[in-house]
């Protein structure tokens, strides 16, 4: 079974179209990179797929669930890590965690276990009392990763998770992100840095709205006679008519 | 059910946290109250006044000394000349001047009239007038006095009864009004805050894919500023028993339901200013010239409705403080029941319906 099924989704905003007819579909526990420029509909797609945004045609299979029909059943299968920062800097690390717990309907015996286990991974053990902001960037970002996946999700929806963040750091996290992808979890991620675009197992490179290119990363260097994927995007994104938005 | 009360949790927590905001929600009426009880009155009492006198008889002393053992005037001048009498104005010395013409008791006896001279400092018309009020009045106690048995064919005296407020304080106006106030930054301008806040850092966002209700969210938002509205309403009440000696001669139980329906009204005020506001400054400002000044301003509170244009008193009409004010005033201080506030009561309800309605429908179309 997929995880994720795409077929010809579209959204149209007064009459400018976002996102144009885009078909692909994402195995379970693969890792599935989407790229595009500023401004060509990822982000918009992204939503829709997390039932942020109401798809205008089309139709999409999440998780096993049909979006238009039950877009609030797939809220409790799927994570989701938006671009800004998603913790709360007046609260604890424990009390994070169990808010985000608690909102996804785990039981306070799953979440006392889960707590634990957030903290020993990420060796933050000693600093559970301690509040969001005074940690470094870097481990409030893992410390999110691990928020949003804290609910056993079967697909997690990443939006730019590593802006902002220093090399071994982006290195680590991506260890974890294998990590989860090992154990099942269908990862969904947008980035800027093609470094991370090599990680993948297959990328898709959004062009004003439509899905240009779609395969592994190997694949597409073969295609379009690339050395690495930023060749690949930069020769993509070279055809685009729309601007930054 | 067991999400929402996470949720709730999270929101005491974010209250709790902000410390100085919370020394703010509970140390502000407290200020309100004791600053407008005490400092902020538009009662006259120990008022400096200067004496001219130019008669140096007994009449003028009589006088005199009723002026002094008044508790609205000190003497604090003897002025010795009309050519001293501007400057010691002009020094800001005294705020009224009582002038007796030479010969005052000889005038009086022989003549049977005399004129005492009042002037004031009318740079503040309303306290210039208080003052010659009193004074005339004291004047006048003692031409009665000294009028003694002497039978005039025809006298009309007057007799005043102040009802309600006998010692026409200020504060009894105050509390219904510093009520509102305090109602309108607590509710309306933290709940709008603390949403908006979540859509400006992107939490919002998170919440929106996890599967809990929008309106639960919502709702949840409400419960610690509704709670502690209620603090600060009892606080008020309390601090105004038994500081301000301002009794509640209605019922408590009525008058706590119409706070507590005022609280609603003003906490989906909030609601809707947090879905046009796209971040904390500008829900801070929508608030506070939205919703403080009109409080301040339109509701009679400071001043009188009816002395407005017509096109403020049409305008005054939709600002719900000038219907709890009135609710409150008329409860609290005059002891009226339902039965005379009922139409009031209704007009705010329907207001609080309203409001909830629009920005229910305003937030989910946000959503989208």
């Amino acid at each position: 079974m997929k995880a994720i099924e795409v077929n010809n989704l579209t959204k149209r905003f007064a009459n400018f179209t976002a996102v144009d007819h885009i078909t692909f579909d994402v195995a379970e526990g693969e890792i599935f990179g989407f790229l595009g420029a500023n401004g060509a509909g990822k982000t918009t797609a992204m939503r829709m797929l997390c039932g942020l945004s109401l798809p205008t045609s089309g139709e999409a299979m999440v998780a096993g669930l049909d979006l238009n029909t039950h877009a609030e059943k797939i809220k409790r299968r799927i994570g989701y890590m938006s671009q800004k920062f998603s913790l709360y800097e007046d609260l604890t690390v424990r009390e994070n965690i169990r808010f985000y717990g608690g909102i996804y309907g785990l039981t306070n015996a799953e979440i006392k276990s889960r707590t634990a286990e957030v903290l020993a991974n990420l060796n933050i053990t000693n600093e559970a009392n301690v509040l969001v902001k005074s940690l470094p960037l870097g481990w409030r970002q893992k410390l999110s990763f691990s928020v949003a996946i804290l609910h056993q999700p079967k697909i997690v929806f990443l939006d730019e998770p590593t802006g902002g963040v220093d090399p071994i750091t982006r290195r680590e996290f991506w260890t974890m992100i294998y990590e989860a992808a090992s154990k099942g979890t269908t990862i969904f991620v947008t980035t800027h840095y093609m470094d991370e675009a090599e990680y993948c197992h297959r990328v898709s490179i959004m062009v004003d709205g439509r899905i240009e290119a779609l395969g592994t990363p190997k694949e597409l260097k073969a295609n379009f006679n690339a050395e690495g994927m930023s060749d690949v995007f930069l020769k993509l994104a070279r055809k685009a008519k729309r601007g930054d938005d | 059910m067991k999400q929402f009360l996470f949720f709730i949790r999270k929101e005491f927590l974010h209250v709790w946290r902000d410390k100085r905001t919370l020394l703010i929600l509970f140390g502000m009426p407290l200020i309100q109250i004791l600053i407008f009880g005490f400092a902020l009155t538009n009662e006259v009492k120990n008022s400096h006044i200067g004496i001219l006198d130019n008669a140096k008889d007994d009449a003028s002393r009589a006088v005199i000394q009723r002026l002094e053992a008044s508790r609205y005037f000190e003497v604090v001048e003897n002025i010795s000349s009309n050519a001293t009498l501007e400057p010691t104005f002009r020094q800001g010395k005294i705020k009224m001047a009582v002038v007796f013409p030479v010969g005052f008791q000889n005038e009086l006896l022989h003549e049977n009239k005399s004129t005492i001279q009042l002037i004031a400092d009318a740079t503040d018309p309303n306290v210039a007038n208080t003052l010659v009020n009193y004074a005339s009045s004291i004047v006048m106690d003692y031409q009665n006095d000294m009028r003694g048995r002497l039978d005039l064919p025809y006298a009309i005296n007057t007799e005043l009864r102040m009802l309600y407020n006998p010692q026409m304080k200020g504060s009894y106006s105050f509390v219904p009004g510093v009520m509102a106030m305090v109602l309108m930054l607590v509710c309306a301008m933290m709940t709008s805050i603390s949403i908006v806040r979540e859509r400006e850092l992107g939490t919002m966002e998170v919440i929106l894919v996890s599967p809990i209700v929008p309106m639960r969210v919502i709702v949840a938002k409400m419960v610690p500023y509704f709670l502690l509205s209620a603090v600060n309403i009892a606080s008020i009440l309390l601090l105004s028993v038994f500081v301000l000696d301002v009794p509640i001669q209605g019922s408590l139980v009525l008058l706590v339901s119409e706070c507590l329906l005022f609280t609603v009204s003003v906490l989906a005020l909030g609601l809707l200013i947090s879905s046009a506001a796209d971040s904390q400054q500008t829900a801070m400002l929508i608030s506070l010239m939205g919703l403080f000044l009109p409080t301040i301003m339109l509701s009679g509170f400071m001043f009188p409705v009816e002395n407005m244009p017509i096109p403020l008193q049409v305008i005054s009409n939709i600002v719900p403080s000038k219907w709890f004010y009135y609710i409150v005033k008329n409860v609290m201080i005059k002891g009226l029941g339902f039965d005379f506030v009922w139409k009031e009561t209704l007009i705010l309800g329907a207001m609080t319906v309203f409001f909830l309605a629009v920005s229910v429908r305003n937030f989910k179309t946000r959503l989208e």
